[in-house]
């Protein structure tokens, strides 16, 4: 790395550094992507071959082929970018990063099966090409799967008895033979035994997300994220390139914090999500010890929940993925709106896990012009609800489970919820009486302040709006 | 290796973890897809690899196409999702 280039480096790592700090904030959160987008543009105007060439004082018949396969992965991008319904947002995150993991994967083949120095290559080097590639090639397989998953097919966990073993076996496998490469990088089973590893990679991402819920999508796409970013610093590392090392590690530190994060608010360790998926242990917990026999649900009409809302003083939505299934966003604005004119205080409960990724009910709420300031955490809420007339529970479920605190035996036991039992009224709007994507017997719907609004979450919604006005 | 790389490295893992722990929640959508486009830096691995394969060598050719390929829409798509998302987090007029 000559001077000049290590300058660039440290320019481009400011870049991304402060981008990402500016999304930390909602004020700054459209100029910290502009300037993280402008570090990127800065790394592309100056990227050097690691012999220290700049790489655009040349321009041959492969410089063609770059332009053009850039301008098909822009076309692709921004298709998706902006064709995609808000709701969808979460599946084109695990799009955008497979297509990122496969890139890794292919980037670290290639350096590995065609090398510009024949004869073995230091060991550090060839780990750094094997590991980019099996996690790249994990991330990309485990990204559609997440994908697929997030879409609706195949949502619930899939499994098998033996499952975790024959896992372990193939990662075995897996590393067993990423070992042999590593040490013997010229010999002439290499690309046998690389393409081998690299379909096996492909085989565990798809196995590993395969026996994962569709609820605990959102750990696995921040998982594969993070994997993601780390296979790309492994590339940086193979092909000498601190940009790519920077930035890859950024990510893959931060999306393993942001991962978590997210257990934690599920009150579940990484482990759990990802080798004991609720599905699998579920069949049993899924009951609960609390006898729900002979107790009944109290449904109510929309007229009187119209009542109820515009005569209260304080109302608080918690909003969940029923919401994003029903598009109701619009309605739930305008509801809010129209209380809002009424004098009714209006406030957003959001739980940390609700919808299918964190912030995903903030993503929402902002497509529908809900300013920010009336959406308020958990931690801030909770202390408050006892003071709340009406809570309205659109599409939520597992997050306002009130066995988290009372049923020691129900598998999200300790789970942090929202309190939406301690408002004077409950509301839960519901399409029916299924259980949530956990399984699990919800409370909540059988407690004495409680009453259900059943139907179609956005139909319920025009309704109130249309009766409030009205009241 | 040389052990500046490996420094960088160790570096970068604690600026992440500080970065994003002052992150409010509500925008941690915004922000993994935002760190989801910074990893589209791929696309520049991408390119190197494309630049030096052997005109005559169609796999390299190849593989290296459709790197570059996933690397651009991993980085445009990425960037441009994420401001997508972000233009609607604004206070109410």
């Amino acid at each position: 790395m000559n001077s000049l280039n290590a300058y660039f480096i440290i320019g481009i790592s400011v870049f991304f550094i402060l981008g990402i700090k500016l999304l930390a904030s909602p004020k700054t959160a459209r100029i910290g992507n502009l300037v993280a987008a402008a570090g990127m543009l800065f790394a592309l105007l100056t990227l050097h071959t690691p012999a220290g060439e700049y790489v655009w004082s040349v321009w041959t018949f492969n410089y063609t082929l770059i332009a053009i396969a850039t301008l098909i992965g822009l076309a692709i991008g921004a298709f998706g970018a902006y064709s995609v319904k808000m709701t969808a947002m979460p599946q084109m995150v695990a799009m955008f990063n497979g297509a990122g993991g496969g890139a890794a994967a292919l980037v670290a083949s290639l350096e590995f099966i065609k090398p510009e120095q024949p004869g073995n290559m230091p060991l550090f080097i060839a780990i750094s090409m094997l590991f980019a590639t099996l996690i790249g090639s994990l991330s990309f397989s485990g990204s559609i799967i997440a994908f697929l998953k997030l879409e609706g097919k195949f949502e619930k966990p899939y499994t098998f008895p033996g499952q975790n073993i024959l896992n372990g076996l193939i990662l075995i496998v897996i590393l067993g033979l990423c070992g042999w490469l590593a040490c013997n990088t010229s010999d002439s089973n290499t690309a046998t035994a690389f393409i081998i590893v690299f379909v096996l990679a492909l085989f565990f991402g798809v196995a590993m997300v395969m026996p994962i819920g569709g609820a605990d999508m959102p750990v696995v796409i921040s998982l594969l994220n993070s994997f993601t970013g780390l296979a790309v610093a492994a590339d940086g590392f193979a092909i000498n390139n601190m940009a790519m090392v920077v930035a890859g590690t950024l990510v893959g530190s931060s999306g393993t914090l942001l991962t978590l994060l997210m257990c934690k608010a599920m009150n579940r360790p990484v482990t759990n999500v990802l080798f004991g998926a609720f599905g699998s242990g579920g069949g049993a917990g899924a009951a609960g010890a609390t006898d729900l026999a002979g107790r009944t649900v109290k449904p109510i009409q929309a007229d009187e929940v119209a009542v109820l809302l515009a005569y209260a003083q304080q109302v608080v939505i918690v909003p969940g993925y029923g919401m994003a299934v029903a598009q109701a966003q619009h309605q739930v604005a305008e509801l809010s709106d129209e209380l809002g004119k009424r004098g009714v205080e209006v406030r957003f409960a959001i739980h940390p896990v609700a919808g299918r990724m964190p912030g995903h009910m903030n993503v929402l709420l902002a497509e529908a012009n809900i300013p920010y300031e009336q959406l308020c955490e958990m931690e801030a809420i909770n202390p408050t609800m006892d003071r709340v007339d009406v809570c309205l529970v659109i599409g939520a479920n597992d997050v306002v489970n009130p066995a988290a605190r009372e049923d020691k035996s129900s598998p999200i036991y300790g789970m942090p919820i929202i309190d939406a039992d301690h408002a004077k009224t409950v509301i839960v709007m519901k399409r029916s009486m299924a259980a949530g994507f956990a399984g699990i017997e919800n409370l909540l719907f059988y407690k004495d302040n409680t009453r259900m609004l059943f139907g179609d979450a956005k139909a319920s919604l025009n309704a109130l709006v249309a009766q409030v006005k009205a009241s | 290796m040389d052990s500046n790389s490996i420094f960088i490295f160790v570096l970068a893992v604690f600026v992440g973890i500080e970065v994003i722990s002052k992150v409010p929640s509500m925008l941690h959508t915004p922000l993994m897809s935002g760190t989801n486009a910074i990893h589209g830096i791929i696309l520049f691995g991408g390119i190197l690899v494309l630049a030096k394969a052997a005109p005559n060598d169609p796999l390299a050719l190849t593989l290296g196409f459709i790197a570059v390929v996933f690397g651009s829409a991993n980085v445009f798509g990425g960037f441009m999702v994420t401001d997508r998302m972000l233009q609607m987090f604004k206070k109410k007029k």
